[in-house]
């Protein structure tokens, strides 16, 4: 009587009741598996949502900073102010500065809107300088002398317009914006206007941006990546030269030639560890050991690399060592046993079956690595490098220069909105290099991968 | 009156090939080999069966020194190939390798085409002085190994896609492409079926004609169908070691019997 009442009666239909209805056991279990399957979609959904926010931002902020604004004009290189002894003399004409230049854009610049029929309040030539970059000068006294031949004729120059301009047709600068701001005047924004119907002032693609180097704090306008992405690449090639040689060789003894010991161990433990390092930590020793005690020159793309080299090695060492181990040992015993030595069936099977993974294992290391910011402010490739294009590979390892990430920091802290926005487009030109390179690793992945 | 120097000549003719004496293997405090000593003569097949996990396979391994590449492996005793002492400290390893050939139990083909997975050993030992002798090598093996007119066609394409079977005949036509003079197989069919099973027996029994084969096996009729001499395992020491027919059939320790039996194992 009393096993009535523990035990439920059987069902009828068999000693398990019927398979058309799901007993209280299953019903949970399936409840718990829907459950998990909706945890695990909200994840993957919150991950998507933020990276879609991520792109979102990066591509409305960023894709400005890859137009700009040009104004467009005709100046006159008049030979009394540019050579005056009329001897085109490189070393005379040299010797104008481009306070010089000046007076000769901004009286260039008026002629142009008296000529158009703009209406404006400002009638001299030095009001009107609001507008245009102050770089301008600069890039006409180049002009000047690259061409001296030039000197006494009128030609057609393309001149940057100022930041604020530049914001006020990307609607980042705006009518009630400028009330305090000292630089530019409601009147500057009427010519503007005025300008840009007449066509002498356009926004255009700026490959400078793309090609160009890092401009002080009062010209945004004039600031571009090209220069810190050259330091990114000689650092990359210091980094690739080093680390792969390097990384492929101790894996290589350490999985396949080492004894097992407590020193292989105690190296084994390390290496991993050293994965987890902080960077700033190796900057830090990079500082100590490349820069102050071994003398080598001071935000040199060579001194990151070797910083780099150091983070990027235990990476490289663990890729290594997986796709070492990956290699079934049955290809090491066929290798051995028809009479190979070690070091040939490592070299001959072992290795080309690990390939793949190596070089998967090594671009994104250097991909790592190159979006890496905090060593390279230790060894000072960060902040305004007066940078211009290394000469020759041999200066492109010593001289002073930034790298894409550094440079993007440091656009971020500056004060002007219009560095904000290069930032952003830094950004995307990082993005596309690491996409790229994760794309060849995908690629050779698949290319290279043998089944056995 | 003709018939008893033949026989005596037959005898001579099996010279002793390798000889163990009083050989231990020890993996870390394991004693996996105990007093091991046996003759194993050449241009014969010897089988070694027992249980699994007897040392069979361990001591087969320690006649090319495979067992080098673990660390924790320690051989002592005496293995003698042609009388000399293959644990000598003069002896380098891959030197033996070429002599004492292996086919495993996996059939384990390098990723590459049939062609180059033949051509590897004589070319790291040398064999060939160009390209017509190293084809030459080539097709002696393939032949040997069984296996040529299935591939002759086809000797560029990548030794993996071939079948179980034929995978574990190329295997056999690597080893013997490197002209060894002894040919240790550890269990090389127990990954086939049936059919590939019977080739591989068959090429087991050509190749006795001019080396002398070494087989663990664990299937009592493979070692009664190939071989001509037996030798039992058990937990460590060769129990009994004779001629196939008389361990099979008139078994003088009782575990021998017990194991082909059925009893034990």
């Amino acid at each position: 009587m009393s096993d009535a009442t523990v035990f439920p009666e059987k069902k009828p239909q068999g000693p398990k009741g019927s398979l058309l209805v799901q007993d209280a056991r299953t019903k949970r279990r399936n409840a718990a598996e829907s459950r998990f399957k909706v945890y695990g979609m909200l994840a993957v959904a919150t991950g998507l949502c933020f990276l879609v926010m991520l792109l979102w931002a990066i591509i409305s902020n960023g894709t400005q900073a890859f137009s700009q604004t040009f104004v467009t004009f005709e100046v006159e290189l008049l030979e009394s102010k540019l050579d005056k002894k009329g001897a085109r003399n490189i070393d005379d004409i040299k010797k104008v500065s481009t306070f010089g230049y000046t007076p000769l854009i901004q009286n260039s610049l008026l002629k142009e809107v008296e000529a158009r029929g703009i209406d404006t309040p400002l009638s001299k030539g030095k009001d009107m300088k609001a507008i245009l970059s102050a770089s301008a000068a600069a890039q006409l006294r180049d002009f000047v002398i690259a061409n001296p031949d030039k000197i006494g004729t009128t030609h057609e120059f393309r001149f940057l317009a100022s930041s604020r301009v530049d914001g006020y047709l990307k609607g980042r600068v705006t009518r009630d914006s400028i009330a305090r701001d000292k630089n530019i005047k409601a009147a500057h924004l009427d010519l503007v206007d005025g300008l840009k119907e007449a066509g002498v002032l356009k926004k255009t693609f700026n490959w400078s941006f793309v090609t160009g180097s890092d401009a002080s704090d009062t010209r945004p306008e004039a600031a571009g990546m090209g220069v810190s992405m050259l330091g990114s690449l000689f650092m990359m090639l210091v980094v690739l030269g080093l680390s792969l040689p390097i990384g492929v060789a101790a894996s290589i003894y350490l999985e396949e030639f080492a004894p097992q010991n407590r020193w292989t161990d105690l190296i084994e433990v390390n290496i991993s560890n050293l994965a987890a390092v902080p960077s700033i930590v190796f900057g830090i020793l990079g500082l100590a050991v490349f820069i102050q005690f071994a003398h080598l020159p001071q935000s040199a793309p060579l001194v990151g690399g070797l910083v780099l080299t150091l983070m990027t090695l235990p990476t490289i060492i663990i890729a290594t060592r997986a796709s070492l181990k990956s290699v079934p040992p049955s290809i090491r015993d066929a290798a051995l046993g028809v009479g190979a030595s070690k070091m040939q069936s490592v070299f001959h099977h072992v290795l080309p079956l690990a390939a793949p993974g190596i070089l998967t294992g090594t671009i994104i290391g250097l991909a790592q690595a190159l979006g890496e910011t905090a060593p390279l402010l230790l060894i000072g490739m960060v902040g305004f490098i007066a940078s211009n294009y290394p000469e020759g590979v041999m200066d492109g390892f010593v001289a002073p220069n930034s790298a894409m990430p550094a440079q993007i920091y440091e656009w971020a802290k500056r004060a002007d909105p219009a560095f904000y926005e290069r930032a952003w487009g830094g950004i995307i030109i990082l993005l596309v290099f690491l996409i790229t390179m994760n794309i060849i690793a995908i690629l050779l992945r698949r290319r290279f991968e043998r089944r056995w | 009156m003709y018939d008893a120097p033949n026989l005596g000549a037959k005898v001579d003719q099996k010279a002793i090939k390798i000889s163990a004496k009083n050989c231990q293997v020890y993996y870390g405090d394991t004693h996996a080999i105990k007093d091991v000593d046996i003759e194993i003569e050449d241009k014969t097949v010897t089988a070694f069966i027992g249980p699994s996990g007897c040392g069979k396979s361990t001591f087969l391994r320690c006649l090319n020194r495979m067992n080098d590449t673990i660390d924790i492996c320690r051989v002592e005793g005496d293995i003698l190939l042609d009388g000399e002492d293959i644990y000598d400290k003069k002896v380098d390893p891959v030197q033996l390798r070429a002599k004492v050939g292996m086919v495993f139990q996996k059939p384990n083909p390098f990723p590459k085409s049939i062609y180059d997975n033949i051509a590897y050993g004589p070319r790291i030992h040398g064999l060939a002085r160009n390209k017509a002798d190293l084809d030459e090598i080539v097709e002696k093996s393939l032949r040997r190994g069984a296996i040529w007119d299935e591939v002759k066609d086809r000797l560029h394409s990548p030794g993996t896609g071939l079948s179980g079977g034929q995978q574990q005949r190329l295997c056999i036509a690597r080893a013997v492409a490197t002209e060894p003079e002894v040919l240790l197989m550890d269990e090389p069919c127990s990954a086939l079926d049936p059919i590939a099973t019977a080739q591989v027996e068959e090429l087991i029994d050509e190749l006795r004609t001019q080396y002398s084969v070494v087989i663990v096996t664990h299937s009592m009729q493979q070692a009664a169908r190939v071989s001509q001499k037996t030798a039992f395992f058990h937990l460590g020491n060769l129990v009994e070691y004779d001629d196939t027919g008389t361990i099979f059939t008139n078994p003088r320790d009782e575990r021998t019997e017990s194991y082909i039996t059925g009893r034990i194992g």
